[in-house]
């Protein structure tokens, strides 16, 4: 019931700031309306990293504690990190069209790391998908989910290098609205953007959670039903087949 | 354990290793091969404007070195799981880092066979002047190369026990090098081109960082792998 009362706020928050996000704030004057992109696009980027942030370190509590509940948190951060970097992509890409003229700007880190974020973060989720065993699972994912945390920092790096050794190409940066010379209005309205979604991630992480907990009650009742069904399969061929060897041993 | 312990048994695995590849001699040879046509292959794509092509080569080259790269470190692994010598391996009670290190050795050596071969054919094919650019290729192989084989060795751990092995490798791998990639082609064409804006030393230094950082996760997770 609390979780639904969650929701709801999230929902409502969401929706109220949106919509001062549209039509309320004023238009920004270089960029028109394409500038409002911004006002999801900044938040959507924000809970992607805070969720990979999470997935990095419910997988140490994993491998330190080896307690299952880690080991959902972290598949929901990245499930809803992943969703969260499309999205971030998505509007960035939106946002590069009327303001750069393109929709992909090599010249800018953000994208590109972003568009490798999503690929790490892909390959994090498929692999978890074809690991059967759930510990096991939980083991790779962690250390996996580690990595990628790690190498965050250095491709964002990297990639800001490579454009500034050769150029310097100045963008007005979505993240720009932040600076103290933004008019106040921008930057309330992208506060209860930020206020809103954190609020939505927070509730989409708990529902994620439980589904993953149910998942895993549900893969642990299946292994222990076809296990059970075996052994009743197994106990009568056994004792008469006992005193013959496999003809394979046999030969050997 | 002792830091001379671990290294002694990071060489073993490593020594280990560099003699299966030799003995199963077919195995190394045909990475070559392919690594050789994946260059061949690029200039007939771009080709045959050869400035156009001498421009491309350092991105070519280490293009290149991480296919066939992907390659050489899934069939260190492939060679363990093969007949169970993986669970022996883990089984030795020694230090799981010395045992990732020495993999990721024995892989460091495959990929300096590859770009002992991939740089002249890139000068040769590409018409690239090698000479006079020598030391930063070299330190820009050394280092990219040991980066990749510090987490190709690491992946294939990760993946070498799935199924759909072959396509995950290249899926975690080729996301999380992109750094690394970055910086080797750039240190490459900064050393071909005689380093005119003095950033060689930058782009050398990312590469060893990016090293050191993966090499060091490498070591203190692989064992977790060898656990399961």
């Amino acid at each position: 019931m609390k979780i639904r009362i969650l929701g709801i706020v999230a929902l409502l928050t969401v929706a109220a700031a949106t919509i001062n996000a549209l039509f309320v704030v004023p238009a920004d004057l270089n960029q028109g309306d394409a500038q409002r992109i911004m006002y999801v696009h900044v938040p959507s980027a924000w809970l992607a990293y805070l969720s990979f942030g999470t997935t990095a370190l419910a997988g140490i509590g994993w491998i330190w504690k080896r307690d299952r509940r880690f080991d959902h948190a972290a598949l929901a951060a990245a499930e809803i990190g992943v969703m969260f970097t499309a999205f971030a992509l998505w509007g960035g890409m939106m946002w590069g069209q009327p303001v750069w003229g393109t929709a992909w700007q090599w010249g800018d880190p953000r994208i590109t790391t972003t568009a490798l974020l999503l690929a790490l973060y892909l390959g994090y989720l498929l692999l978890r998908r074809l690991t059967a065993d759930p510990e096991r699972r939980a083991t790779r994912a962690a250390i996996v989910g580690l990595v990628a945390a790690v190498d965050i920092p250095i491709v964002h790096f990297s990639v800001e290098w490579w454009r500034g050794l050769h150029q310097t190409a100045t963008f007005l940066a979505p993240d720009k609205v932040l600076n103290p010379a933004a008019p106040l209005p921008f930057v309330l309205t992208l506060l209860a953007m930020l206020g809103s979604f954190t609020i939505a991630w927070a509730y989409l992480m708990i529902r994620r959670y439980q589904l993953a907990d149910a998942e895993w009650r549900g893969e642990e009742a299946a292994r222990d039903a076809s296990l059970a069904a075996a052994r009743r399969r197994a106990v009568r061929p056994t004792i008469s087949d006992a005193p013959s060897a496999p003809a394979g041993e046999v030969a050997r | 354990m002792t830091v001379g312990a671990q290294a002694r048994i990071a060489l073993a695995v490593a020594r280990k290793d560099a003699m299966a590849e030799l003995r199963g001699r077919s195995a190394i040879s045909s990475t070559l091969f392919f690594a050789a046509l994946v260059l061949l292959l690029f200039g007939f794509a771009l080709g045959p404007d050869a400035a156009h092509l001498a421009q491309a080569a350092p991105g070519l080259l280490w293009l290149a070195i991480v296919f066939a790269g992907l390659l050489a470190v899934a069939r260190l692994h492939q060679l363990e799981t093969d007949d169970g010598a993986l669970e022996q391996l883990a089984l030795y009670p020694v230090a799981r880092r010395a045992i990732y290190l020495g993999k990721a050795l024995a892989g460091f050596g495959a990929m300096l066979v590859l770009g002992a071969l991939l740089v002249p054919l890139m000068g040769l094919l590409y018409a690239v002047d090698l000479l006079a650019a020598w030391p930063g290729l070299v330190a820009a192989v050394l280092l990219g190369t040991l980066g990749f084989a510090a987490v190709g060795t690491f992946y294939a751990g990760v993946t070498v026990r799935l199924r759909a092995r072959e396509v995950m490798l290249p899926l975690l791998v080729l996301p999380v090098i992109a750094p690394l990639l970055l910086a080797a082609v750039k240190a490459t064409s900064a050393a071909l081109s005689g380093d005119p804006f003095g950033e060689l030393g930058a782009w050398l230094q990312l590469l060893a960082a990016f090293d050191i950082v993966m090499l060091i996760v490498g070591a203190g997770t692989y064992g977790f792998l060898l656990e399961e």
